[in-house]
C-alpha cells in the first residue's frame, strides 16, 4: 500500500523535501529544549500550558471530524461521501499522531512518558485522553489499512470491518469530550469550568475539520486526475455551515451565563480576553479576530448563493479554520491562565524554539498527510482510468 | 508512610465503579445526608497533619524568615525571573490570597499587608485527582507530596491546583541553590515541586522549618485528629478561615485574621 509513495512527479518530491526542511529545523529546536528545558519557551509558572497544549487540542478536534463523513456514509448511506471517507480518515491518523506529539515536546521529562501506562491512574482525564487517542489511531489504523487494501484489490471489505466503523463513531466523539474534560473538571479555573465546553469543543472541531477537507479536496481537484465530487463538497460545506452556527450559539451561551451571573472570576477571563486587564492586552486583537472570522465565515456559509460559489469557498474554508484555530489553538487555553489562582495577570507569548518546535512537529503531520494523501490518490486516479 | 497495597486495590476498585476520583468514585461524590456541607466529609480521625497561621502575629512584621528556612531546608532553588520562580512558601496580598474574604471597607491594617501561603495539603486534593502516573499522592497523614522521580512534568497538577501552590523546573534548578544542603535531595529540571509539609522533618520527630523559624510563633502544627493538639488548642474559640473553602478541597492549613 505504502510502496505508491515512492513514486512521483518532481513537484511531489520537492514539496516533501521542503516539508523535511521544517521537519529538521524543529528537531533541532525540541533537542536544544530538551537540552535547556522548557524555559526556552514561553510558558511560565501562571502559564503552565501554551501553544504545545493548546494545539494538541486543536487537533484532537480534526481527529475527530472523520466522523463527518464516516457517519453519513455508514449509517445513512450517503453516497457521495464514499469517495472521500479515506481522505477523511487520512486525514484523521496524522491529526491523532499530531496530537501525540505535541503532548510528547509539551512535557518536562519525555523520557518517563511511558509512567503513563506504566502507572495507570483513573482518576485523572489525562490517562483517559491518552487510552481514548490510543485507541482512535489503532480504529482507523485498522480500518482504513483493511477497507482500502479490499478498494485496491476490487474486492468488498470483510463483514466483520463494518461494526468497527460503528465503534470508531462513538469513539471519535469520546476524543474530544474526554479533551474537554481536561479542562471542565477543574474546580479552579473558572473559565473552563462548564458543561458546555465538551459540546463547544465537538462543534468547533465539526466545523474546522470539514473545512479543513474541503480545502484538501479542492487542492487534489487541482493538483491530481481525482475528483472528490461536487457532490461531496457541496455537503461537507451544509456541514461546515450547521457546525458553525451551532458553535457561535455555544459560544454566546458561554457568554450570557458567565456575564449575566456576573461572578467575578468567572467574568474576568472574558474581560482580559476581549478587551484586556491594564496592560495586559495581548489576546484582545486575536480575540476579536477570531470573532470576526467566525461570524463572517457563518454568515457565508449560512447564505446559499455564497456558500455554493466554488470560487468563493475556498476562502470562507481559510476564515473558517483560522477563525476556530485562534480560539482553540491560542484564545481557550490561555484565557483560562489569566488571572492566576492568586488575581494575578501574567501574559504569555510562544519564544522562538517554540514556535519552531511546533511548526515542526505540524510538519510532521503534513509529512504523513502527504504519504498517505499520495497512496489514496494514485489508487484512486488508477480506479477512474 | 504510603501503603502501596491499598494504593493498588483502590485503582481495581475504580475500574469497576468506572470513574474514581482521585480515590472516590462519583457514586461516594453524591451519596451523603447533609446539605451545605463542603466539610462534612472531611477526615477528622486519625492523623492529619494540619497549620494554624496566626495572621495577626505574622501581617505586622515584613519578615520573610519561615520562607528562607523553608527554601533553606529543602534546597528550592532562587529564580529572579518571576515567570520561572520556584517557591514553596511565600507572601501574597491579602486579597489575593483570601479572594472570597476580601471588600473595599476592610482596614488598611489587613489589605495593605501580606500573609504566608503555601501547599494547603487537601483532604481532597485536585492536584491528586489529576496527575496521570500518581507521582503525586496523599499519605494516609493526609499530607499530599510527590515522588520526583515519576513526575513526567506535563503540569497537570499546576492547571489543577486552585492555589498557585505548584512550581515547575523550567531548567535545571541545582545551578540555582546557593549552599545544597546534602540532607534533602535536589532536584532536575522537568518535575514539579512544592511545600511537603516537611515530611522529611517529621519522621525525624521535628516540627516544619517554617514554624522553628518564625520569630513570632504565628505558626501552630499539629495533628487535627488528635483533640489534644496544638493546633486544635489554637482552632478553639477564634474564627479561622480556609482559602477558597468553597471548592470543597478541604484545605489543611488555616488562618486566624
Amino acid at each position: 500500500m505504502l510502496e505508491k509513495a515512492l513514486q512521483g512527479s518532481k513537484r511531489y518530491w520537492t514539496w516533501l523535501f521542503v516539508v523535511i526542511g521544517f521537519i529538521t529545523a524543529g528537531v533541532i529546536a525540541f533537542l536544544y529544549q530538551l537540552q535547556e528545558g522548557l524555559g526556552v519557551t514561553g510558558m511560565s509558572r501562571d502559564v503552565p500550558w501554551g501553544l504545545y497544549i493548546a494545539q494538541f487540542t486543536f487537533l484532537v478536534g480534526v481527529a475527530a471530524s472523520a466522523v463527518m463523513v464516516v457517519l453519513p456514509y455508514y449509517l445513512h448511506n450517503f453516497k457521495a461521501f464514499g469517495k472521500i471517507t479515506i481522505l477523511g480518515e487520512f486525514l484523521a491518523i496524522p491529526a491523532v499522531i499530531l496530537c501525540m506529539m505535541f503532548i510528547f515536546v509539551d512535557m518536562g521529562q519525555p523520557m518517563r512518558v511511558m509512567n503513563v501506562p506504566l502507572h495507570p491512574t483513573l482518576n485523572s482525564m489525562m490517562f483517559w485522553d491518552f487510552m481514548s487517542l490510543g485507541g482512535y489511531l489503532f480504529l482507523n489504523i485498522l480500518i482504513t489499512r483493511v477497507v482500502f487494501s479490499a478498494e485496491m484489490k476490487g474486492i468488498a471489505p470483510p463483514k466483520w470491518i463494518k461494526p468497527v466503523i460503528i465503534l470508531s463513531i462513538p469513539w471519535a466523539i469520546s476524543i474530544h469530550t474526554v479533551t474537554a474534560f481536561l479542562y471542565s473538571g477543574l474546580s479552579g479555573r473558572s473559565f473552563w469550568l462548564t458543561a458546555i465546553l465538551a459540546p463547544r469543543f465537538l462543534a468547533s472541531a465539526f466545523s474546522a475539520g470539514p473545512a479543513i477537507l474541503i480545502l484538501l479536496c479542492l487542492l487534489i481537484r487541482k493538483i491530481s486526475k481525482f475528483d472528490p465530487g461536487d457532490a461531496a463538497i457541496r455537503k461537507l460545506s451544509e456541514i461546515v455551515a450547521y457546525a458553525m452556527a451551532v458553535n457561535v450559539f455555544f459560544v454566546a451561551l458561554e457568554f450570557f451565563t458567565a456575564l449575566y451571573s456576573d461572578i467575578p472570576h468567572h467574568v474576568e477571563h472574558f474581560r482580559y480576553l476581549y478587551f484586556g486587564i491594564g496592560n495586559a492586552t495581548a489576546l484582545v486583537p486575536w480575540a476579536w479576530a477570531s470573532a470576526i472570522l467566525s461570524l463572517g465565515a457563518m454568515i457565508l456559509l449560512l447564505v446559499p448563493k455564497t456558500r455554493q460559489n466554488f470560487s468563493l469557498l475556498p476562502w470562507i474554508c481559510v476564515m473558517v479554520v483560522v477563525g476556530l484555530w485562534i480560539d482553540k489553538g491560542i484564545n481557550l487555553i490561555i484565557t483560562g491562565f489569566v488571572p492566576n489562582p492568586v488575581g494575578g495577570v501574567t501574559e504569555y507569548a510562544p519564544t522562538f524554539p517554540e514556535i519552531m518546535v511546533t511548526l515542526g512537529v505540524y510538519f510532521i503531520g503534513i509529512f504523513i498527510l502527504t504519504i498517505l494523501y499520495k497512496v489514496a490518490i494514485t489508487v484512486k486516479e488508477a480506479e477512474a482510468a | 508512610m504510603m501503603d502501596v497495597k491499598r494504593r493498588e486495590f483502590l485503582r481495581l476498585a475504580g475500574l469497576g465503579a468506572t470513574l474514581g476520583i482521585g480515590g472516590k468514585t462519583l457514586y461516594e461524590v453524591v451519596k451523603g445526608d447533609e446539605v451545605l456541607a463542603s466539610t462534612a466529609h472531611e477526615t477528622h480521625e486519625g492523623t492529619r497533619w494540619a497549620m494554624v497561621i496566626d495572621t495577626r502575629k505574622c501581617v505586622v512584621h515584613d519578615c520573610e524568615d519561615c520562607i528562607a528556612a523553608c527554601h533553606k531546608t529543602h534546597n528550592v532553588p532562587t529564580f529572579e525571573d518571576p515567570k520561572r520562580v520556584i517557591k514553596w512558601i511565600w507572601r501574597e496580598e491579602f486579597k489575593g490570597a483570601f479572594p472570597d474574604q476580601n471588600h473595599m471597607f476592610m482596614g488598611d491594617e489587613v489589605t495593605d499587608k501580606t500573609v504566608p501561603i503555601l501547599c494547603n495539603h487537601c483532604d481532597n486534593p485536585p492536584c491528586v485527582k489529576v496527575c496521570p502516573t500518581g507521582a503525586t499522592f496523599k499519605r494516609k497523614d493526609g499530607i499530599v507530596t510527590m515522588d520526583m522521580h515519576r513526575c513526567i512534568g506535563c503540569r497537570y497538577c499546576v492547571v489543577g491546583c486552585p492555589y498557585g501552590a505548584r512550581s515547575f523546573n523550567w531548567s535545571d534548578p541545582r545551578e540555582a541553590i546557593k549552599d545544597i544542603d546534602p540532607a534533602f535531595p535536589t532536584r532536575c529540571k522537568g518535575v514539579v515541586e512544592k511545600c511537603n509539609f516537611c515530611a522529611d522533618r517529621l519522621s525525624l520527630d521535628k516540627d516544619p522549618a517554617c514554624m522553628e523559624a518564625c520569630p513570632y510563633k504565628a505558626i501552630t502544627f499539629g495533628n487535627l485528629g488528635d483533640k489534644e493538639s496544638p493546633v486544635r488548642a489554637a482552632l478553639k474559640g477564634k474564627y479561622t478561615i480556609r482559602r477558597k473553602q468553597g471548592l470543597g478541597t478541604g484545605p489543611s492549613v488555616f488562618y486566624i485574621v
